[in-house]
């Protein structure tokens, strides 16, 4: 399928179509795509549910979209896991607790492959879940494995953040070491059914009250089984009234700005570091030699003020004025 | 992710009612240390079911494995079930305890390789690896 009939065919509300183009915006390959939905862009509400691996995201997720489908809404899911620091590839096994939703015409799960912190995560999987959202999914979630830059950048583009804790795995101290608290806006206790469930609540509780005096909001806690669906009611109408909270106080739309912003200084570096690439490239014997300091002068003033001559190879490092 | 651009999406799924997965993982594991993203749904897959999630992952391969002996019955209902959804470019390809005469019956169908019990992974990976060469042209 060439660019434009996937194009055509997410417009058309085609789910192959759809599998196609998260494929191509992958790969960076989706540009035509991305611009040819810009004006589908609409006001999805996206989550993000982040935590360490084995807290029960993917179960709980599961046991969320059921709730969302039950009111008639449809969810867009997009399920990231590690890949291999060693081979490149990736065991993606978050379906498997997804399962029952599987048939359901009205939930599209999607499992990327983190390929390591330089593999330009943030950016594919923000622009997938932009093409999700241009489908016309009325959610939209990502979920990942906690750690690391490009996962918290993920998390940082999102509407709201459920972070997943779960008892057994250290105390609150581990879950502050972990900088996941800074960006939770619900700090979901995952398997209430287990020992330590009650214990783990009251040491978060103490834990925020302490970070209270800071700044930045505090998060709201909220104890479930995803298991026996104890709390899962609850869990969902507490977001929806944190997202209805944040859109009053004028949150959603600050961050939907520097979302907006964000993807302005992301397309601007891509290109610019294509263009760099060239530039180095063309000019490899002569930057190979002399001082890396001036040869970045050169460099910075060719690629932001070309010379209006069609050969730049004529003002190499010598002649740089700054 | 430059040279990662076009990495292996391989699709691992158990259809039919068996309970033996260890042959399933041994290759799933082994196409990830080859540099393949592998999709693993786990046991007791409908046909729709796999053809749903080769359509939502975008796979280029979908292996079957199967020990129950109703691969005959399944695996022409799974081939169908892609096509109906416009997958039916994937590579297909299976293992399993498949009889020599019904292997050569789907291979002769649109079945890409059928592998039999001790094939080493190593053979797996590097026609899985042609295979979508091929098609990649």
């Amino acid at each position: 399928m060439r660019s434009e009939e996937v194009l055509e065919g997410v417009r058309a509300r085609d789910q192959r179509s759809l599998g196609r183009a998260l494929s191509l915006v992958e790969a960076g390959e989706g540009e035509e795509i991305l611009d040819g939905l810009a004006d589908l862009a609409g006001q999805g509400a996206r989550l993000g549910v982040t935590g360490s691996p084995g807290a029960g995201k993917s179960t709980l997720l599961s046991s969320l979209v059921g709730y969302w489908r039950g009111l008639g809404e449809t969810v867009g899911v997009l399920a990231v896991d590690p890949s291999s620091p060693f081979s490149g590839g990736a065991l993606l096994g978050d379906r498997i607790r997804m399962q029952e939703h599987s048939l359901d015409e009205g939930v599209f799960i999607r499992s990327v492959a983190s390929r390591g912190a330089v593999g330009g995560l943030a950016e594919a999987a923000i622009e997938m879940v932009d093409v999700l959202e241009a489908f016309g999914f009325d959610r939209l979630v990502v979920e990942t494995v906690g750690t690391g830059q490009a996962e918290i950048d993920v998390m940082e583009a999102c509407d709201l953040v459920l972070v997943v804790l779960q008892p057994g795995a250290g105390d609150g101290i581990q879950a502050m070491k972990a900088g996941l608290l800074e960006i939770a806006d619900l700090l979901v206790l995952n398997k209430a059914d287990l020992e330590g469930s009650a214990r783990l609540e009251s040491e978060l509780r103490e834990m925020l009250e302490l970070r209270e005096e800071g700044v930045g909001r505090a998060p709201e806690v909220y104890r479930v089984s995803a298991k026996t669906g104890e709390g899962v009611q609850e869990l969902a109408e507490g977001i929806d009234r944190r997202l209805r909270r944040l859109e009053d106080e004028g949150v959603l739309e600050e961050r939907r700005a520097r979302r907006r912003r964000e993807a302005v200084k992301r397309l601007v570096r891509s290109s610019l570091e294509k263009r760099l690439d060239a530039l180095i490239e063309a000019h490899a014997p002569k930057l190979g030699e002399g001082s890396p300091r001036e040869g970045a002068r050169w460099v910075l003033g060719t690629l932001l003020c070309p010379p209006s001559g069609s050969d730049a190879r004529a003002g190499l490092p010598a002649e740089e004025e700054m | 992710m430059s040279g990662d651009k076009r990495r292996i999406r391989v699709l691992v799924a158990k259809p039919g009612l068996d309970g033996h997965d260890r042959g399933a993982k041994i290759v799933a594991a082994a196409l990830r240390d080859h540099g393949m993203e592998v999709i693993y749904t786990g046991l007791h897959q409908t046909p729709e079911q796999i053809a749903r999630t080769a359509l939502q992952e975008d796979v280029d391969v979908v292996g079957l494995s199967i020990h129950s002996g109703s691969h005959m019955t399944l695996f022409p209902l799974i081939h169908k079930e892609l096509a109906k959804v416009g997958m039916d470019d994937v590579l297909l390809i299976a293992g399993g305890i498949i009889p020599e005469n019904d292997r050569k019956q789907l291979e002769a169908s649109g079945f890409g390789r059928i592998f039999g019990p001790g094939t080493p992974t190593q053979e797996i990976v590097g026609y899985i690896e042609a295979e979508i060469e091929k098609k990649r042209q």
